[in-house]
Parts: structure tokens; sequence; C-alpha cells
């Protein structure tokens, strides 16, 4: 039957009752009644703005701020710009939220395990710390983790001193690395290390394809990373010096210091995120058919190898989705960090916003920054989860 | 027909966002809605801050009081709302509140950039500096290495950065969003200073369990000249707060009080008369308070209601309230202060 056919056969529809006449009608409407909407945003923004005399333009960037920042990244003083204490407040963002979604999947994983557990004690450690921090507001934990941060800590003079390290209410300070010419050395030694970890990875999976001998490569390449710049550092004569921490009359100077916020906000955020990670790892472990576990002990696989190279690559492809979400609410919620004068982009913009009066400018920043890093994430987590997919033939 | 349906989607877009672009004057909308919106400091003894009753109490709070005064003669017409140093500005540029008295200062880029209109220096303040009597520190210039806890989004952040700048001190700057918040790191040891307005400074000072151990130390290190503000663009609403403030100044001046605000209408004084709004012996009035869109008694009301500038000082944070601040430069003029207010003719 040809095309033509079958449309002569179809009963004539009129032009209103077309179904394609409708989608597209509707799919009209809805793009105009978008760019209206745009518009009048706009419109009231630019009658508000005008109003009050004000104008709207990033020329603020560019100017100096005056003000100071607990912590930077990047070499920052009270006359570099507006642009670079918001860059500094992102940068802030990005380590906190990093650092944080590293320590949330461990102890997320941790405890789903633990959950799973046929041990009674450690399965129901594992119940509690999940019921109790899944179900406190991240607000309320923010504030407590800062208070048990600084309350039971000495002052700088009473500080814990533990090799080196001292631990005080105004953060741990410990001493930093400097590193002099020939320093370079042991930077090729560590790229070297993880050239030479992934080729060895590569080698061990082809051997084992092979001859079905497996190769502790794991442990090889972390040798390889931590070995060969050190290696390389001590062929330079050892160019490296510390830099220890000297209390002065109020603080500790030199050396590097974890400020308290930094350390109550990771904690927060990570402990809070495990709770929910475990909960999604134990879930996708228990959604793997107990036959597969059979399976691999009836292939006479022992215990510990079934989970790892039978169970948990299947849990990970239920596990991945919801992960990112979890990385994602982790981020958002990093902005939080204005309560405990953590210099997030929240915190940072806020002051922008407030020394400037650039409203719409700062909020705008902020949605775009955000945005763009969920974006970002959730487009890592999808490659991630295509990679680890089940490749159906 | 599709035409129809974008015209209506238009129309009902339009109607929705529409809305808050018209406004009419500040002063119809305060009388229209019966009330004062006013944005105050949530927790600041002796400027703004909520009493053991839960009545708003302090120097800006009264200035919201006299204002509702002058309109509505009743001071009681005023409802407040609390808001952090950060949010202060966005809440009246966006139509939130109508008065922000919340020992804000007066600088430039507030007065020009961030579009808005300060009517007038309720107190002449400056920054200082307050740490631990442990500490043995006598003087700012001995703070170098020091970690300082202040406010974020003030001018107290900005001055802080300069001082210690211009005098070759290192220090650590821990800026918390609210005032609470800073006072708690400042008791908890997170910093070895505490900087604020020294009148601020006082204030808090007195909700430490254990006020004796800290000291202000004796620099003050800005101008902090802080006032009423109002939007721009609204000049009727600026004048009655403005002349609300010199109202006050001009009454203390007069030696019209609370008290006596009566008797005072007798008075020979043609001053006197003028700013009570008493009628000349024709029978004419003066005019003064309809000129500004109020009742020719406003002053009368005002003072009725808060008393006069003096008067509110004594009772907020005077030498017989636990703040015990001398009235120094915020005396009047003709007392050695900077107290000065145009006359009322």
């Amino acid at each position: 039957m040809s095309a033509a056919e079958g449309s002569s056969l179809e009963p004539r529809v009129s032009f209103w009752n077309d179904p394609n006449t409708r989608s597209y009608a509707v799919q009209a409407i809805m793009v105009l009644a978008l760019v209206a909407l745009g518009y009048e945003l706009y419109a009231n923004a630019s009658v508000n703005l005008a109003r009050l005399g004000k104008t709207f333009g990033y020329d603020f960037w560019y100017k100096s701020a005056g003000f100071d920042i607990l912590q930077s990244l990047i070499p920052y003083t009270s006359s570099s710009s507006y642009g670079t204490a918001i860059i500094v407040g992102f940068l802030n963002t990005i380590l906190v939220a990093v650092l944080g979604i590293f320590l949330a999947t461990v102890i997320g994983f941790l405890v789903g395990i633990m959950r799973l557990s046929k041990n009674w004690l450690i399965a129901k450690i594992a119940t509690v710390y999940v019921e109790l921090i899944r179900n406190i507001p991240l607000f309320l934990q923010i504030l407590i983790w800062y208070g048990a941060v600084l309350k039971p800590l000495p002052g700088p003079k009473q500080a814990l001193n533990v090799g080196g390290f001292y631990l005080s209410n105004r953060g741990l300070n410990m001493p930093s690395p400097v590193f002099d010419s020939g320093a370079w050395l042991g930077l090729v030694g560590l790229i070297a290390g993880i050239v030479g970890a992934i080729i060895l990875r590569r080698w061990a999976r082809a051997r084992q394809m092979a001859t079905g001998q497996p190769f502790p490569y794991i442990w090889g390449g972390f040798g390889l990373v931590i070995f060969l710049p050190i290696i390389g550092l001590l062929v330079a004569g050892w160019p490296v010096s510390w830099d220890t921490p000297k209390l002065g009359a109020f603080n500790f100077s030199g050396g590097a210091t974890i400020i308290p916020e930094f350390i109550a906000l990771l904690f927060a955020l990570s402990v809070y995120t495990a709770s929910f990670i475990a909960e999604i790892v134990r879930a996708g472990i228990q959604a793997v058919s107990h036959g597969q576990t059979e399976a691999a002990s009836a292939l006479g696989l022992r215990a510990g190898l079934t989970t790892r190279l039978v169970t948990v690559p299947q849990a990970m492809r239920i596990i991945i989705p919801p992960l990112a979400n979890q990385y994602l609410n982790l981020t958002k919620n990093s902005s939080l960090a204005v309560a405990i004068a953590y210099p997030d982009l929240v915190a940072m913009g806020g002051t922008v916003l407030n020394q400037t009066g650039k409203a719409i400018e700062v909020v705008l920043i902020w949605m775009v920054v955000y945005l763009s890093l969920s974006l970002l994430t959730s487009s890592f987590m999808n490659w991630f989860n295509s990679r680890m997919k089940l490749v159906e033939r | 027909m599709k035409r129809k349906i974008i015209g209506l989607a238009l129309a009902a877009s339009a109607s929705i966002f529409a809305a808050t672009a018209a406004a009419a004057g500040t002063l119809d909308d305060v009388k229209t809605k019966g009330f004062v919106q006013c944005g105050v400091n949530p927790a600041l003894a002796g400027f703004g801050a909520p009493d053991a009753q839960n009545n708003w109490t302090g120097m800006d709070i009264d200035f919201c009081r006299a204002v509702a005064a002058a309109i509505f003669n009743d001071p009681t017409k005023v409802k407040f709302t609390p808001l952090t140093a950060k949010d202060r500005f966005t809440a009246l540029q966006s139509n939130e509140i109508d008065i922000l008295s919340r020992n804000s200062t007066w600088t430039m880029t507030r007065d020009t950039s961030l579009g808005l209109k300060f009517a007038g220096i309720m107190y002449y303040d400056g920054q200082g500096f307050m740490v631990k009597k442990s500490l043995n520190v006598d003087s700012a210039l001995k703070l170098s290495g020091a970690a300082v806890c202040t406010q974020t989004g003030t001018t107290t952040e900005l001055n802080l950065a300069d001082y210690f700048k211009s005098n070759n001190l290192e220090y650590k700057v821990v800026a918390f969003e609210k005032n609470e918040e800073v006072l708690a790191a400042y008791q908890d040891g997170r910093c070895d200073v505490f900087t604020t307005d020294q009148s601020g400074l006082y204030a808090s000072r007195l909700t430490f369990g254990t006020p004796d151990e800290h000291i202000v130390l004796p620099e003050i290190i800005s101008k902090e000249p802080l006032g009423p503000v109002v939007r721009q663009g609204d000049d009727a609403w600026f004048n009655v707060v403005k002349w609300t403030y010199y109202a006050l100044v001009n009454a203390e001046e007069l030696g019209v009080t609370s008290k006596n605000v009566e008797e005072m209408k007798a008075s020979t004084n043609p001053e006197i008369l003028r700013l009570l709004g008493v009628k000349n012996a024709d029978g004419t009035a003066a005019g003064f308070g309809t000129g500004i869109g109020l009742s020719e008694e406003w002053v009368v009301q005002i003072v009725k209601g808060v008393g006069n500038y003096g008067e509110i000082f004594e009772r907020n944070v005077g030498e017989s309230t636990p703040l015990k601040i001398s009235r120094g430069k915020n005396a009047l003029w003709n007392a050695g202060g900077l107290q000065y207010a145009p006359p009322i003719r």
C-alpha cells in the first residue's frame, strides 16, 4: 500500500481537528507565552531599576572590593576587584563540594554495606546513623558541627600539639612543604607514577584475560604514584623544607591552616549526604538477584571476590543515577555556608551585592554558576552511567 | 482563534507582572494601609531590639514611631521588619519596607549607586574594637596577627581592611551574616577581636554573661553617621522622614518636651509657635504640616508620642540606661555637639 493510497483512505478531518495543526498551535502558544514572560520580567526590572536611578551592568566586576576574605585559594587582598572576590567564593564552593562528594561517597558506601551486615550490632549502628542523620535538617547540623568544632577546643595558646600539628579553635595549623629549585623532578616522578599505574592496570587486565592470573595492580599502582615522586625528590637532593606554624601574640602564623568553618561545613555536608547515599547503596545491592551470588559461588569465587566482581558492578547500575542527585544536592547545600562565615560563592556574592547594590547582576551570577555546576556534575554522572551500563549484544 | 488565544495569554501575563511596576507615592500608600513598615535591627540594645515584654525599643525604633505619630497621631501604628545587615537595602529597594531605620551608615555609594536617600543623622558614631581583658591589649595598633569577627555587608568590614592595611598589621577577618552569630563566635573564642560601631560594642557587651571581662579599645577608626534611609524617587516621602528628624532636633533646641508641649502652645516665641503649628491671632495657619501632606499639629503629635531628640536619646542609650552613653557628638550644636536642624519657617 503506497502512502498516497493511505491518505486517500483516511477520513477527511477539518483543519481545526487535525492533530498536527493542534500540536503546532499549542507549541506556538507556549513559545509566545514564554517570550512574553521573559519580556515582562525584563521590562519590569528595567522600570524598577529606572525608578531607583540604578543601571544594569557588570562594570563593578573590575572595581576594588575593599574587604578581606578568610580563606582564599588564589592571591587576594582588599585591593583586589569584586570579580576576584566572587571567584574566590566560587573556588571555595568547589573545594568544599569536591571534598564533600568524595567523603560522602566513602562514608555512604561504608554505612550502606554495614546496614546489610549479618552482624546485628553493625547493622543496627548503620540503621541508627541513617535514620538519625537524614531526619535532622542540614542547617541545624551545620550549626551543631560548628559548635562542636569551636566550643570544646582550646584557644591558640593552649593548642593541642600532635607532631607539629596544632589544633585549636582557630582551626588546624600544620606544616606546609616549601619546594625549592630542583623539585620539578618530584613532579616528573608523580606524572611518571600516574602514567605507570595506568599502564600497569592495562597490562594486568590483559594478562588476566589471557591467562586467568590476577595481578594486584591496585597496590602496585599506589606504590608507583607514591614512591616515584619520592625517588625523584631524592635524586634532586631533597629540595623540600617545611614551613612550620609559629605562635604569635594572638594566632599561629606560617604553615597551612584549615579553618574551623571549613571543617564544620565539610563534615556536616558529607555526614548528611552520606546517610542518603547509604540507602541508595543498600537498595542497589539488595536489587541484585540472589541467583547471581549463588552462581558466583557455584563457579568457585570467594565471598570477597563475589562482592567485588559480581554484586557491586551490577549494583552500580542501580546506584549511579540516584547518586548523581545526591552529588547535586551536596553542591547546592554548600550554600548554607553563609551561616558559619565560610566564604563560599553565596556569602561572597552577598557581600558584593551589599557593597555595590547590584542585586540582579549578582543573583544572575549565582544562578548561572549553580546551574552550570549542576549540569556539569550530571553530564559527568551520565557519562559514567553509560560506561557502567550493561553492554547488550 | 489562534490570535485570540495568544492575545489572552499576553494579556494575562502582562496583568500578572505589570502590577509591581506601578506605584503611588509612599506617603499615600502608608496612609491607605494605616501603618508605617519600618526595617530595624533585630537585636541591638538601645537602637533596635525587642524587650522582655516583646515590645520593640531603641532610638531607631522611636524614630519610626515618630514618623507614625506625625502621620497618624499614633506612635503605635508601626510594623517592624527585623533585617540583617546584608538584606536591609534590598528590602528597602524592593518596597518591602517604607523606612530603613537600622543604624545604617551614610556613605556616598549608598546615596548614589544603591539608589537610596539618607534623611538625616540620628546618631554620630565611629567604629571601635573590643577585646578580652585577659589579652592585655590597650591599643588597636597592637592587634597584629589577631582574628577579627565582624558582620558581613557593612561599612565595618571595609574600614577594618583599610585600618589594618594602612597600619601594616596582619589580621584574619571572620565575617558572619548575623550579629548574634558574630557575638557567639567571639565569645566561643573564634576571634580575638570584635569590631563594629562603638555604640554597638557597648550594647553588645551588655548581653555577655561577664561584661567586665571585655574592654573597648580607645581607637575610633572611622566616621559612622547613622540615620534613617528611604528610596530615591519619592521626594514627598523623603521630606516627611527628613523633617520628622529635624522636628525632633528643633523641639529639643526650643525646649519643647513631651511633658510641656501643651503649655508651649501658649508660648510667645514665634519659632515655637511655628514648630507646633499654632494658628496666628487672625486664625490663619502657618501651613508647615499641611505643606508636607500632614496635619498642622504634626510636631505636637511627634513630641507627645515619643518626645524630642534629647528625650529619645536619654530614654534609650543615655546616662540613666545600662548603656550609659554621654551625648558627646550627639549633643545639640549649641551645646558642643553636631546635632543641628534647619529652621522650620
